[in-house]
This record gives C-alpha cells, sequence and structure tokens, in this order.
C-alpha cells in the first residue's frame, strides 16, 4: 500500500502535522481479549446492583424486567453495528422499527407525532421547553418546582440561549398542582407551561387536565409511559407536547445511562420539532417505504438555525422500547401497570405502620413511587441501610429543600413481597 | 420473494378496552389503547426480517465519512450487558457504585492523556451535546470575567452541530471561509476576531481530511484576541499518538466515543461525547465531578462555578465502560497505530479513485478525504447521489454525501483502520465500475436493496410519522 501511495514509512503521511505540535501518547500497552476481561470485571465487582442490594431508587429509572426477546432483537449486528439512517434502501429495518416505535407513543400520548428519541427525558423536557419558545412569544417558561435538581439545571441549561427565564410553581397538598400559583403566574408573557403526572411525588395529578383551560400557551405534559396503559392520554388532556423518561420500557437503568427522551407533539406543530423523525412514503415501485424526513429542521442541513443541534440520539433503545410494548402488547402492559401500583400501594402501606413515619406523605393516587416523611434524616437512613444490604430511597431535600425529611422510595414489579418486607423490617428496626 | 412488512401494528388488539378500575383518579382513566398483539414468535420473526434489510458495519464495508465507522468489538458489548453495569441506579450511595465511578474516573484519564486536556466530564450523551456542554463553558467563563463576548466563529467546512450548538446556546454565528487549500483561511479569521469574539470551534484535521497546519498560530490569533479555541474531536481518530488538541493549543474538546472508541453507533445512538478542558476550566465543568480519595471515589456537587446539568445523570455509562475496554486493549502504541492504519488506508483509497473522480485539493490527507461526482454530473448526468444509491447494490454502505457543502457532488469517504487492503480495493474497483458504467442502470439504482429508490420528496410533503397518522388519513380519503 505504502509503495502504491509513494511512500517510505507511515509517518510521511504525517508530514503536515508540524513538529511544534507533535507528543505522544502515554498509555500503557495494550491487553489481551481475556484480560481486558478480567480486568474490567475486577473493578465492575465493586458494585453492588440492585439483584445484589434492592434499590428503592427511581426518578425516572427505574429496574424493571427487561424481556429476552428485547435485547434478541437490539443484539442483532445489523441494527446495533449501523448508523443514523441516511441512505434509507440500505436501512429499511432501522427505519421501519424506529417508525413503529413513533407509532407505538404516538398511541400512548394521544399525539400524532413523534420523534424517534431524544437523549433522556430531561433534554427532551429542555427540547420542549425551546419548542414552546419557538411556537409562541414570551418569555417565561412555567414548570413545577417539584423536579429533581438534575431536571431544574437540565432545563435552565437549555433555555439558555432562549432568552427565557424559568418560573416555577409549587404544589398543593396532595401533591398535585397548585392551580393558584399557577394562576397566579399565568400572564401573556409566559410561552409554555409543563406539568408531571406522574410528578416528582409519584402522585397521578388528575388537575393536570385543567391546566389546559388556563391558558393558550402550549401544554406540556411529563409522563411514565407505562402508567399510560391506564391513564388518559395526554393529548386528549389537551397537551402539546408530551415528554417522558422512557428507559423503563425494556433497557437496563446502565447508572443512568443511555436513558430515552421521549418527545411527540400535534402534528399541526411538526416543523417545529426537535430531533430525527421517521417519516411514511413509497419507493419507486409504488411499494410502502421509510426515510428520514422533516431534515430542513435540522443542524446538517439548516445549521444555526436548526431547531436541535442533536444529531446522535438514542436509536437503540428506542428499538428496544418498540419491541417491548410489542412484547407486552396492550393487555401485557396494562398488567404491568397494575402491578406496579400494586407494588407501590403495598409498600407505602406497611411502611404506614412504622411508628412516626408518615406514608405515603401525599393522600393522592401514586404510580410506582411516593413519598414518606421520616423522623430522621433520609440520608442518615440510607447509610444504615446499606450496611443492612438495601439501597434506600431518595433523600428529597437535595431536590427540593421544603420536603425536609421525606424519602422518595421507588419500587417495581422486581421486588416481591419478600423484598418489601425485608426492607420494611429494616425500617423498622434502623427508625 | 419480499418478506411481509406489514407495520406490527397491522396486528393490533381488537378487543375492547378492559374494565381497569381503582387505578387511576378520576378523570383520569384510559379508554382505548391499541398496542400489537403478536406472540413471541410473530414478535421475532418480525423484527429479525426487519434486521434482514438492515446494514452495519458487521454486514459489510461503511466508509461514511466523518462517522467512524469502526468494527464494534463483542468483548465490550459483553462486558456491557452485565447485571453490574445494567442493574445500577445514578443515584446510588456511592459505596455501591465504586466500581461504575472507578471505571469514569480511569476513563476521564485516559481520554486526558489521549487529548493532553486537563479535566474531563463524561457527563454529555454525544457529540453534539458534548459541544453544547462546551458553549456553556465558554459563556460562564467569559461572564465570570466581566466579559460579554456574544460570537462564535465557526468554519465553513465545519459539521452541522457546531453551528447549531452555539446558536442554541444564544451565540451570533460568524462563518468564516476556507481557503485555497482547504484550510481556515487565516486573513478571513483576523478580519472575523474581535472583541466580541467567545470562541472559534475547529476541528483537525478538519471535513475534508486536511490537517490544519498553522493550527499554532491559529491559536495565537484566538487567544491574543481573548477567545476560547474548541476542538471538535469527531475526527480524533486521525491523529491519536502524533498530535492532541492540547499540543495544539485548543482549551477545550469534546469526544465522540461511538466513532474514535469503537462503541456501537445503534442505528442513531447512544453515543456519548465527552467533554475535555485546560485546567483553568476545570471550575466550569458538569456536576457532579468524580472525587477520588484514600477510601475510594466519591461524588462532589460543590462546584458554584460550574455550568451543572446537561443530562439527567451521569452520562451514558453502558457506552463508556465499552470505549474504556476498547482503550485498555489497545493501549497507548495500539491507538496511534489505528490512527496510522487509517491515514493509511484513506490515502490508499484515495490514490486509487484519483484517475476516476474529481478529488479536490492536496495530499496528504488524514483519516477521511473527499471525492467529487461533479465531473460525472457534467458529463453523464450522474450525481453523488447516484454513486451512493449504486454503491448500495453492490453491498457497501455509500460514503457521506453532499457534506461538505464546499465540496460540489461531494462524496465523503473514511474507510477507517479496520479495511483490509483487499477491502479497499473492492471499494475503489466498485466505486470506479460505476463511474464508467451505463448512466441510465447507475440513475436507476438500486436493483437488489429490498426497496427501490425511496421518495424522500413524499415523505416530506405528506409528513406521516404515526400509524395514528397513517390511519386518519386513510379513513380522511375514504
Ligand atoms: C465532525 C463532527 N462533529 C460533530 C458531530 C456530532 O456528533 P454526534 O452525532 O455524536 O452528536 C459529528 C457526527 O456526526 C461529526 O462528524
Amino acid at each position: 500500500m505504502m509503495d502504491f501511495i509513494g511512500i517510505g514509512f507511515e509517518d510521511e503521511l504525517f508530514k503536515d502535522v508540524p513538529e511544534e505540535v507533535r507528543c505522544h501518547l502515554p498509555l500503557p500497552k495494550g491487553m489481551s481479549e481475556k484480560d481486558v476481561t478480567r480486568e474490567i470485571e475486577r473493578i465492575l465487582a465493586k458494585n453492588s446492583h440492585a439483584g445484589e442490594v434492592p434499590s428503592f431508587l427511581g426518578v425516572g429509572c427505574y429496574d424493571h424486567y427487561v424481556p429476552a426477546a428485547v435485547d434478541h432483537v437490539i443484539s442483532r449486528s445489523e441494527f446495533y453495528t449501523s448508523y443514523t439512517p441516511y441512505q434509507p434502501e440500505m436501512s429499511q429495518g432501522m427505519l421501519q422499527a424506529l417508525f413503529e416505535y413513533q407509532s407505538h407513543i404516538c398511541e400512548l400520548t394521544g399525539l400524532d407525532a413523534a420523534n424517534c428519541s431524544m437523549y433522556d427525558g430531561a433534554t427532551a423536557l429542555g427540547e420542549a421547553a425551546r419548542m414552546c419558545a419557538r411556537l409562541n412569544d414570551g418569555n417565561v417558561f412555567l414548570a413545577p418546582r417539584a423536579m429533581t435538581r438534575e431536571k431544574v439545571s437540565v432545563l435552565r441549561n437549555y433555555l439558555i440561549g432562549t432568552g427565557v427565564e424559568l418560573e416555577l410553581y409549587g404544589w398543593d397538598e396532595d401533591g398535585g398542582v397548585d392551580l393558584d400559583d399557577v394562576e397566579r403566574r399565568i400572564t401573556d408573557g409566559v410561552c409554555g407551561l409543563y406539568a408531571e403526572t406522574p410528578n416528582l411525588f409519584g402522585v397521578i395529578d388528575a388537575r393536570v387536565p385543567l391546566l389546559r383551560g388556563m391558558t393558550d400557551a402550549p401544554l406540556v405534559v411529563g409522563v411514565n409511559p407505562i402508567a399510560l396503559a391506564l391513564m388518559r392520554a395526554p393529548g386528549d388532556m389537551g397537551a402539546d407536547i408530551v415528554v417522558g423518561d422512557g428507559q423503563c420500557l425494556g433497557s437496563p437503568m446502565n447508572y443512568g445511562g443511555p436513558g430515552l427522551g421521549l418527545f411527540a407533539c400535534r402534528q399541526e406543530h411538526v416543523r417545529k420539532m426537535p430531533g430525527r423523525v421517521i417519516g411514511l412514503t413509497e419507493d419507486s415501485r409504488g411499494e410502502q417505504a421509510f426515510c428520514m424526513t422533516l431534515q430542513t429542521r435540522e443542524q446538517h442541513i439548516r445549521r444555526g438555525r436548526a431547531t436541535s443541534n442533536i444529531c446522535t440520539n438514542v436509536a437503540l433503545v428506542a428499538v428496544a422500547a418498540a419491541v417491548f410494548l410489542s412484547y407486552h402488547g396492550r393487555d401485557g402492559l396494562i398488567e404491568l401497570a397494575k402491578e406496579n401500583i400494586n407494588r407501590a400501594r403495598r409498600l407505602m402501606d406497611l411502611i404506614s405502620d412504622i411508628d412516626n413515619v408518615q406514608s405515603p406523605v401525599f393522600d393522592n393516587h401514586h404510580f410506582n413511587e411516593f413519598a414518606v416523611e421520616l423522623p430522621v434524616k433520609p440520608e442518615k437512613i440510607n447509610c444504615i441501610l446499606a450496611k443492612r444490604g438495601f439501597q434506600g430511597g431518595l433523600p428529597l431535600s437535595a431536590h427540593v429543600p421544603e420536603m425536609g425529611d421525606c424519602m422518595l422510595l421507588a419500587t417495581t414489579e422486581m421486588h416481591d413481597d419478600e423484598v418489601q418486607d425485608h426492607f420494611v423490617s429494616m425500617l423498622r428496626e434502623v427508625l | 420473494m419480499r418478506p411481509d412488512r406489514r407495520l406490527i401494528m397491522e396486528r393490533i388488539d381488537a378487543d375492547a378496552y378492559p374494565d381497569v378500575s381503582g387505578y387511576m383518579p378520576k378523570g383520569m382513566e384510559r379508554g382505548s389503547l391499541h398496542l400489537p398483539k403478536v406472540n413471541e414468535s410473530e414478535l421475532l420473526r418480525h423484527y429479525i426480517a426487519l434486521s434482514r434489510d438492515n446494514f452495519g458495519t458487521d454486514s459489510g464495508p461503511y466508509p461514511l465519512g466523518s462517522c467512524t465507522m469502526k468494527h464494534n468489538p463483542k468483548y465490550a458489548d459483553r462486558l456491557a450487558s452485565q447485571p453490574s453495569v445494567g442493574r445500577m441506579h445514578h443515584h446510588m450511595d456511592e459505596d455501591h457504585a465504586q466500581g461504575s465511578l472507578e471505571i469514569m474516573k480511569r476513563m476521564e484519564m485516559a481520554l486526558s492523556e489521549i487529548s493532553g486536556m486537563d479535566a474531563i466530564s463524561l457527563q454529555p450523551s454525544a457529540g453534539a451535546h458534548g459541544e453544547y456542554a462546551a458553549m456553556l463553558i465558554v459563556k460562564a467563563y467569559h461572564a465570570s470575567r466581566g466579559e460579554e463576548r456574544d460570537e462564535v466563529i465557526v468554519p465553513d467546512s465545519a459539521h452541522g452541530t457546531n453551528p447549531a450548538s452555539a446558536a442554541m446556546a444564544g451565540y451570533k454565528l460568524v462563518e468564516i471561509p476556507s481557503g485555497e487549500d482547504g484550510c481556515v483561511d487565516l486573513d478571513a479569521l483576523e478580519a472575523a476576531l474581535s472583541d466580541r469574539t467567545a470562541a472559534l470551534m475547529l476541528t483537525n484535521p478538519n471535513t475534508l481530511g486536511i490537517f490544519e497546519r498553522r493550527v499554532k498560530e491559529l491559536a495565537a490569533m484566538v487567544h491574543g484576541r481573548g477567545a476560547l479555541l474548541y476542538y471538535d474531536g469527531a475526527n480524533l481518530n486521525a491523529i491519536m499518538g502524533k498530535t492532541s488538541p492540547g499540543a495544539m493549543g485548543f482549551d477545550l474538546v469534546h469526544f465522540n466515543l461511538h466513532k474514535t472508541f469503537a462503541t456501537p453507533h445503534g442505528g442513531g445512538g447512544p453515543g456519548s461525547g465527552p467533554v475535555g478542558v485546560k485546567s483553568f476550566l476545570e471550575d466550569f465543568l458538569p456536576i457532579p465531578r468524580i472525587a477520588e480519595d484514600a477510601d475510594g471515589m466519591t461524588l462532589d456537587w460543590a462546584r458554584p462555578k460550574s455550568i451543572g446539568k446537561v443530562n439527567g445523570a451521569m452520562g451514558n455509562f453502558a457506552i463508556i465502560l465499552r470505549a474504556y475496554a476498547y482503550i485498555l486493549r489497545q493501549g497507548g502504541d495500539g491507538l496511534k497505530e489505528c490512527s496510522e492504519r487509517a491515514v493509511l488506508n484513506s490515502n490508499y483509497l484515495k490514490k486509487r479513485l484519483e484517475n476516476h473522480y474529481d478529488v479536490p485539493f492536496a495530499d496528504p490527507r488524514k483519516h477521511e478525504f473527499v471525492a467529487s461526482a461533479k465531473n460525472l454530473k457534467k458529463e453523464k448526468g450522474v450525481r453523488a447521489l447516484d454513486v451512493a444509491k449504486r454503491m448500495i447494490d453492490h453491498g457497501i454502505h455509500p460514503p457521506t454525501i453532499y457534506f461538505p457543502a464546499l465540496v460540489e457532488e461531494a462524496l465523503m469517504i473514511e474507510p477507517t483502520e479496520d479495511e483490509t487492503m483487499e477491502s479497499l480495493d473492492r471499494i475503489a474497483d466498485v466505486m470506479i465500475s460505476i463511474a464508467e458504467e451505463d448512466p441510465a442502470t447507475v440513475l436507476a439504482a438500486p436493483h437488489s436493496a429490498p426497496v427501490g429508490r425511496v421518495d424522500e420528496s413524499k415523505a416530506v410533503k405528506d409528513a406521516v410519522l404515526s400509524y395514528r397518522r397513517m390511519l386518519s388519513l386513510r379513513e380522511g380519503s375514504r
């Protein structure tokens, strides 16, 4: 090859790299595959995963059962070693799988359009807020104060370039939207309004549909897609945009990433959407085919005026979600949602029997997580629980200071009665 | 015969939505839900049939410029599929996550060596996300000095995400043209620089595969005006072990772990786009930072100058782990060899194609080069798009087309280090045969793909993004 190119040694091809910028790479020598495997497994052994130490953490990232069929499909290397489907004739499989994903998300949310993923729920929300700023005048985006600090920070960071300010409203005694507070804050200057159901406290908030009547600004609703098997579709509540974390649909937690940002909107707004979308079309023979579409919204065409900078997304996680939803079907998903509600109800009831603990803090419907109030700092409880082989819930005060000594507990179908009972007896002992 | 490609939704559950009371508050109950009803065998046949209509790097050559479609090593996937990776929550007590944190800390250190940067955050989810994080850092830095700078300079050869990320952060864009040699025109840069310049975004080698030789001079110009120099690390595969963004004078950089470090692209993602900075910018990196002391790893949230969070968690750990495994396997010398081999392959393929396609700009190229179909278009009416479609018939994924825009009818080719000489020759032979072929055959390509040429403008016109929409249009037309 070098002869053909007309060079004597490989470094000749780097003669354009000037001496003044040359450097060496002081990393150790390479290792055999076996040694790499051993080394990484040695390090990973320092983890205590949810299978060893039952975990009660949630807020958008959940330990659900992943059906083997999901893993099997996304392990097909035709899928996972492919790039973004720029060449539709060579990528019909991925394109159709993603179109089916979009279709599932549209069905769940009751909207006509969905993109084929954002990085995670927090960035999907950030993008939704930016989309509101494109759809509507106004320089205030209203969102609940009951959000994790991570989500609030991401949202602020996504609004930085828009000139839109983030304004946070409170919650009511039952953990739902404080309608009076929202009412007070609604002016013509509001470009978009965001609410969640289930929200940070796991509460299915029956007040969210009432928000539609309070403003003409775009309404963004945050959801849990499994809860949607039982919950009214946000599209029917008048939502313009729906976002959420989709990791719960067939993907492991993976220490928080990759996640899956759900993003759906009304048909009339598709040209203002962020992210990649797959559209239905035909091939030259008139047969059904799919391709990426509405690309003039995107950075590779529109550059500085694109609706978003996103390029690489989380397509494979979206495919996992599609397979997961097809695998369960309607009845399977309903059963799963019921089971999660039942698990949460059981756990909150058991905990409510412990003295000095309020469980749940909010007297309302919950999905698979809920807040409890403890007589001691939750961080302290978690430390003690850790020694007894449990990963407790999320101390809420780091996120919403007024929640004091409250802890958010999430449970799923992965916690059987035995695990829950054991956890509760530990908690009782510790308190 | 074309297999059954009906949408899986065509097998929808026709039964009425069951009666489920007692689970939702009043007014929040659902009345219908249309999801498919299939058994596991039908499910698998459906998706396996779809997978067979798809093409990955395991299927054949994938010289997609700018995307670095390397082989995705299987040991990395296997390591990432264990419960000690998957069943970990990012809010776990640090004590429970010492393994994940150690992998991340070590990865930060490895990326720091590779890039010549002092501190790394693994948080951003992809390259563009890393760019955005970097733009926020640029903003925070200038603000901390009480300076108002509202412009970012981007060369016309830059990837679309660069201007998009800067604009998203609220910057005005100043685009500068490339010079005759395909490099940044330093006079144009001088003219564009001012006290309003916050940063220059650059990739080196640039998207033409040309190394910006005068990068030190350029860095001095940018720094002389108090602006920062940002490195788009998408092209890092060209220079490992030869130079580094740090050595070239860059202040901050993003990496694409899913390009340079061989993690799978997953049909569009997930990727991972860590951001690295020189020490004077470390305080601005996203939180939490991973701190190490005698007792192990902890998460440090108390960073008042930090830009905060760019995603909800800690970054795409399952991708970071794969990339770290790859780095361990290659080692320093191995990574350097990857770059050497990638550059050799690119120059070999370029030389093979030179007499058949126009390849503007001078030698040598780095890991990729941009050919042009403009002569073919003039002589035979065959465009870059047609060449691409015809390559599909030969089982080779086409190059990136129509990017960068400054080359007419661009075919951007990046073979990566993984293609053998035999494979490179086949790519060349195919592209040459297409240039010589009867144009009618090329214009009607592909002929042997699962579908004929796809009508992309119809998709735009109809904007049908879901089965729901499909159905409502169907009903509407009745
Ligand atoms: C030169 C260049 N910069 C930036 C990016 C953006 O990276 P990502 O797709 O990971 O967001 C890409 C990838 O397409 C690229 O090729």
